[in-house]
């Protein structure tokens, strides 16, 4: 039992932490494809 | 008389014949009412699902020799109308060039999403909710004919571990994470027929939100569960020829014999590689959704079954459609997955006594093992007699 609720929980902390890790290797879903070289309305 | 009648049937066949709803495609339309436009016959046709012959359309993108001047009336911008550039983007029949930086950002209208959306409301979602259906009642019924399958003569008292905490963990990683995955997937495909109309556009945003965050992130949970799992069992789940007499004796489920089986029976290795084969493919699709238009797959893929079977699968596919792919086949193979673990889940909950306690605490009775994992019981304790761990 504790070693399934161990299973959960870190499937949660692993969730938690993607997108975290995701944006240390340039991948951000706000900014991704933005560049100096481009026209910003905003 | 005879020929009243006669003359009636040639009427009555004549007009069928020139019926459109019996040709293949619509006669030809007359269209200079709407100087060549698309007209009502053309729409009708298409809702009645007839082949439309679009050149109409798709060749009618202006002649700049010919163009009203743009101080006119209905002036044009110096050769073609908007109308013939939307006709000619709509068609691929230009090289766009943009300022939007990103991929696909050229690509301005895509028939082809409508076919996408046809399939994706309609027969995935209609065929892969019924399956789910399906496998509930059908191990509902198994469950009411069969009842619960006992260990024969009852528990010894005598435990032996069965699963170490490692592999437990690994099972619960993946099992939590496609749980999740599998609960959130459905909110996204399902939501919008099923819970919107009972709890509202209000409620269901948030939860449409939240399931999106939810199925993006855990899916990392998902893959590396599946990575661990099929590094600490893929060694046990080689078939082997005990695995033909296993499923030769229904696996024991018919009738009361328990065939031989190491530490996985045949049963349990078809589950093993369903979730490592439909496992991977899955991650792959959900990489490529997760990473838009970065990671086309499709293309490529039906290259290779083209020139493996001589198909004529589509491989110029616009970056829109590699992730309409993408989408239909990820929800396809989700739903297969869903059936077979419910069908798992199934067998290691409430349809047998003992089964349960393999990845609760990884401790099985001795005489649950030695009646379904003969075998593997023979090498742990043959090990632990020489002193070795299981």
């Amino acid at each position: 039992m504790k070693v399934m609720i161990a299973g959960f929980v870190a499937a949660l902390v692993i969730a938690a932490l993607a997108p975290v890790v995701l944006d240390q290797f340039g991948w951000s879903s706000a900014e991704r494809w933005s560049s100096e070289t481009s026209v910003r309305l905003d | 008389m005879n020929l009243k009648i006669f003359s009636a049937v040639v009427f009555a066949l004549t007009t069928l014949l020139f019926n459109p709803g019996w040709a293949q495609e619509t006669p030809s339309v007359d269209r200079t009412s709407t100087g060549g436009a698309q007209t009502l016959e053309d729409i009708m046709a298409r809702q009645k699902q007839l082949e439309v012959d679009e050149s109409f359309r798709s060749e009618n993108l202006g002649d700049p020799a010919n163009a009203a001047p743009i101080t006119g009336p209905l002036g044009t911008q110096g050769g073609t109308s908007v109308a013939d550039d939307y006709r000619a983007i709509r068609y691929n029949k230009i090289d766009p060039s943009t300022q939007v930086r990103g991929p696909a950002v050229d690509v301005l209208i895509q028939d082809e999403g409508m076919d996408w959306l046809q399939l994706r409301e309609g027969p995935v979602l209609t065929y892969g909710g019924s399956a789910i259906l399906g496998i509930i009642l059908l191990l509902a019924l198994f469950y009411f004919i069969r009842g619960k399958i006992r260990i024969a003569g009852g528990p010894s008292g005598t435990k032996i571990e069965r699963f170490k905490a490692i592999e437990r963990f690994g099972h619960w990683l993946l099992a939590g994470s496609f749980i999740a995955l599998a609960l959130t997937g459905l909110i996204t495909l399902m939501g919008r027929s099923f819970l919107i109309p009972v709890i509202g556009h209000e409620a269901f945003s948030p939860l449409a939100i939240g399931s999106k965050w939810v199925h993006n992130n855990i899916a990392w949970a998902f893959m590396l569960g599946l990575v661990l799992t099929f590094v600490m069992w893929v060694a046990h789940n080689i078939p082997s020829k005990l695995d033909w007499q296993w499923i030769r004796q229904g696996g024991g489920f018919i009738g009361k014999g328990h065939p031989s089986a190491k530490k996985f029976n045949a049963g349990q290795k078809i589950v093993f590689w369903t979730v490592m084969v439909l496992g991977f493919s899955v991650s792959l699709s959900g990489l490529s959704l997760l990473f838009p238009f970065e990671m086309p797959m499709f293309a490529s893929t039906f290259e290779l079954v083209n020139s493996i079977l001589g198909t004529d699968f589509p491989t110029a596919l616009a970056p829109h459609e590699e992730m309409q792919y993408a989408n239909i086949w990820h929800s396809i193979v989700a739903f297969l997955m869903m059936v077979a673990i419910i069908a798992h889940i199934y067998i290691g909950t409430v349809g047998m006594e003992g089964a349960y306690e393999a990845m609760g605490n990884g401790q099985v009775d001795l005489e649950w093992a030695r009646q379904h994992h003969d075998l593997w019981v023979e090498e742990v304790q043959a090990k632990q007699g020489k002193g070795e761990s299981s």
